[in-house]
């Protein structure tokens, strides 16, 4: 059986994918493709005893590279990549409606000395729009092999298969539009320069893309004089009226426009689409922007409505099984290690399914319908603001509830700095599991005897802290270190279309699956780490500390058990450690309890409530129930009491332990997403360190500001 | 001499030429703006920016500061 390889290329939302997935079917997988961020799967299928291997390159509108990510497919497919082998068949979708933009694209694919095949699609959207396009004299006119398809309804794909099979060998396309002759011979001369480093279609590249990334990469790596003789070159053509980039533009849209004359037909007038009619509202100034706050709204609440009952029974599962686990074994570290490292790290991390799914789910329909790019400009101008672009809106969002699918979600940010900025800050967006430790301290310290708007009010502004500080870290890091030429906007507003569920499905079921694999391992090892650190030593001079502690709750003697309990945990490691941090804590006007309590829930914020409940010898509390948390408050509140300082100055050391909990990124879920997202652990590292020392200093300066504060007012 | 941000909603011109930055005219010829080409206003976002308009088929959505090196003859 011989192989062929097909590189599948088209302009974004020509339905590529849908084409991608109906010719692969289930023989699909995410392909290794070192040094690119952008996912490209592969797939297979066999037709007339040929067995294809199909790469879905990333959407693109032309081939002149940008972008490192966009340079790899541009040199997969010249076969400059030792890895991947060069494609026997370039497969070009384009979108009927839209001939003449999306060929511009095709003419690049044939100047790359490969046979190309022409697939027009959605050929019956067209069609009811008034636009009838011929094949067979599309195909003269080229030069081309054009099969009409729907890949939506798998019509026209067995034709498509015989011509990829037919293409392979064949001759490659030689009547593409030609460059005006000084352009080809200035071309030469570059490549000539440059002693055969690059093929001609690069050298074209190098000359025709202004900043481009061949002559970025081309004028730093290669000896000077390039950059010189480049830019002669471009004054030269410019002094001719052949200057570049408009030389490129136009020859290629001149030949475009004579290949398309007889093969497209037109309307006499172009006919309102609904697409259209659906903007006129959609894009309102004041209607649209409703239409999308109330979408908005609509995800967000299902978020948090639907995903809370899920959660719950997976609590309810992880608890049944830890009671399980501790009837059925002995007292030890393997049962501990079982019931309150493995079992609660992988509860810990399956518990963030339902709330990715759900997003996920609501993104894969926005995004499919085309609403998604509507809500980007809507969203723009406020969003440029802080630096980044209307599609960091939506990430941003959902991280209120949760940043591990609000990191997942800025794959629909191409431009690579704006994407990194809006992943660094998405932790900041207080999120729902720094809900706990407001409630407790809140409901412990600023409840009675205060006026009833108190406890809301500074709920609310925890909140705040995160929302102004996220825009502002984002813009300083746009400032200075993902600093780079203003992206530029210019996107598509796509046709809207009836989401495909197959499509949704596929997308929610990836993400679900990707966060599993990749975020799970990381978190369930943190969390096993962190218990180990809390469970060792095991015993003192008395004897094993569990074994003692099974005994005393035997006798119902609770509070001594729970005594037992507090001093395991302080003389554990990290105990220790929180015990000779204390002086760095001090500043921030914490003891050791608090820093033990912090430095425990570095893997998950949520741990905080149980682990203070434990130190303060109440026994694990459950951070959900409202009444276990009203009485550790006071339990606190009464420790504090009886030190003066802590007593004097209680409501700045609440509030600072709030605002660090507020700027803290503690959660090793989303810095396992940002590492995967970024494909490096250089920037959750980052965000780690400086979301820490962030909230160091803002721990530090609420304590003592506010100590200042409750000076002066006596 | 009129440029594209300064289009009034639901007016339609005719693109005279393309200037500025050699990156942003590239990206604009990719993706269908061109000499010749006729373009039309639909609408501009709450804040007043970015615009959005329509080129042949094609809806795109771009900012003031990219559409203002954009010379339009109004039709």
């Amino acid at each position: 059986m011989s192989k062929v390889t097909v590189a599948l290329i088209g302009n974004p939302n020509t339905g590529k994918s849908t084409l991608f997935n109906a010719l692969s079917g289930l023989r699909q997988h995410v392909g290794n493709y070192p040094g690119v961020t952008v996912e490209m799967s592969t797939g297979r299928f066999s037709h007339a005893g040929t067995e294809f291997e199909i790469i879905d390159l990333p959407g693109t509108y032309s081939l002149a590279p940008r972008s490192p990510d966009e340079m790899v497919a541009v040199d997969l497919l010249l076969g400059r990549r030792p890895e991947n082998p060069r494609p026997d068949v370039i497969l070009s979708v384009v979108d009927a409606s839209n001939l003449n933009r999306h060929l511009y694209l095709t003419t690049q694919l044939m100047e790359l000395g490969i046979p190309v095949v022409l697939a027009v699609n959605m050929i019956d959207v067209a069609k009811s729009q008034g636009i009838l396009v011929d094949p067979v004299v599309l195909a003269r006119d080229t030069g081309l092999r054009v099969v009409p398809i729907q890949a939506n309804r798998g019509t026209g794909l067995d034709e498509l298969r015989t011509a990829l099979n037919q293409a392979v060998g064949a001759k490659s396309p030689t009547t593409g539009p030609q460059l005006p002759e000084p352009v080809e011979a200035e071309t030469a001369a570059l490549e000539t320069e440059l002693k055969g480093l690059i093929p001609r279609f690069l050298a074209r590249r190098l000359l025709l893309d202004v900043g481009g990334y061949t002559e970025e990469w081309l004028t730093t790596t290669s000896r000077n004089g390039l950059k010189d003789h480049l830019l002669a070159a471009r004054s030269r053509l410019s002094e001719a009226g052949l200057g570049v980039p408009g030389v490129e533009a136009r020859t290629r849209y001149a030949w475009i426009r004579t290949a398309t004359a007889k093969a497209v037909t037109n309307p006499p007038s172009r006919m309102v689409t609904w697409s259209d009619r659906l903007d006129k509202v959609l894009t309102h100034r004041l209607w649209g922007t409703l239409i999308f706050l109330l979408v908005m709204f609509i995800v967000f609440q299902t978020i948090f409505v639907g995903a809370e009952p899920v959660m719950d029974l997976i609590d309810d599962g992880t608890s049944w099984l830890v009671g399980q686990v501790e009837g059925n074994l002995p007292v030890g570290p393997f049962r501990s290690l079982l019931s309150d490292g493995i079992i609660k790290g992988v509860g810990g991390v399956i518990i963030f399914l339902p709330q990715i799914l759900i997003l996920f789910g609501f993104i894969a329909i926005l995004e499919d319908c085309g609403y998604m790019a509507r809500a980007a400009f809507l969203m723009d101008r406020l969003m440029s603001r802080c630096g980044l672009s209307g599609k960091s809106f939506i990430p941003l969002l959902s991280s209120v509830a949760c940043a591990v699918p609000g990191v997942m979600a800025t794959r629909v940010i191409e431009n690579r700095r704006d994407r990194l900025a809006t992943i660094v800050v998405a932790p900041l967006m207080s999120c729902s599991a720094r809900l706990p430790v407001y409630s407790l301290l809140i409901g412990a310290f600023m409840t009675d005897g205060y006026p009833w708007w108190v406890p809301g009010l500074m709920m609310f502004a925890m909140y705040m802290i995160g929302f102004v500080t996220a825009p502002l870290v984002a813009l300083v890091l746009k400032r200075t270190l993902l600093k780079g030429a203003p992206p530029l906007f210019v996107m598509e507003l796509p046709a809207y279309k009836r989401p495909s569920l197959l499509a949704i499905g596929r997308r929610m079921f990836g993400a679900g699956w990707a966060f599993l694999r990749r975020a799970g391992t990381f978190i369930l090892a943190s969390m096993i780490l962190v218990w180990a650190l809390l469970y060792f030593p095991d015993r003192d001079a008395n004897g094993r500390y569990d074994q003692r502690i099974e005994a005393l709750r035997n006798e119902e003697k609770d509070d001594e058990a729970n005594k037992l309990r507090s001093e395991w945990q302080r003389d554990s490691i990290l105990g220790q450690t929180g015990q000779a941090l204390e002086p760095a804590f001090k500043p921030l006007g914490w003891d050791w309890r608090i820093g033990v309590a912090t430095l425990a829930s570095f893997p998950a914020r949520e741990v905080i409530v149980g682990t203070l409940g434990i130190i303060y010898e109440k026994g694990e509390v459950d951070a959900g129930d409202e009444e276990e948390r009203k009485k550790l408050g006071e339990t606190i509140r009464a420790d504090w009491e009886k030190d003066p300082m802590r007593s004097k100055y209680r409501i700045p050391v609440a509030l600072s332990v709030m605002v660090f909990f507020a700027l803290c990124c503690q959660c090793a879920s989303t810095l396992a997403v940002i590492r995967r997202e970024t494909k490096s652990w250089s920037w959750p590292a980052f965000t780690f360190v400086y979301m820490t020392v962030l909230a160091y200093i803002g721990a530090f300066l609420t304590f003592q500001i506010g100590r200042v504060i409750v000076d002066l007012v006596g | 001499m009129t440029t594209l941000n300064q289009l009034r909603t639901g007016q339609r011109a005719r693109i005279e030429s393309l200037a500025g930055d050699a990156a942003l005219v590239q990206r604009l010829y990719e993706i269908g703006l061109l000499e010749g080409e006729e373009v039309e206003l639909l609408g501009v976002a709450p804040l007043g920016d970015p615009i959005e308009i329509r080129v042949g088929n094609t809806r795109l959505s771009l900012r003031r500061r990219e559409a203002v090196g954009v010379e339009v003859e109004v039709l």
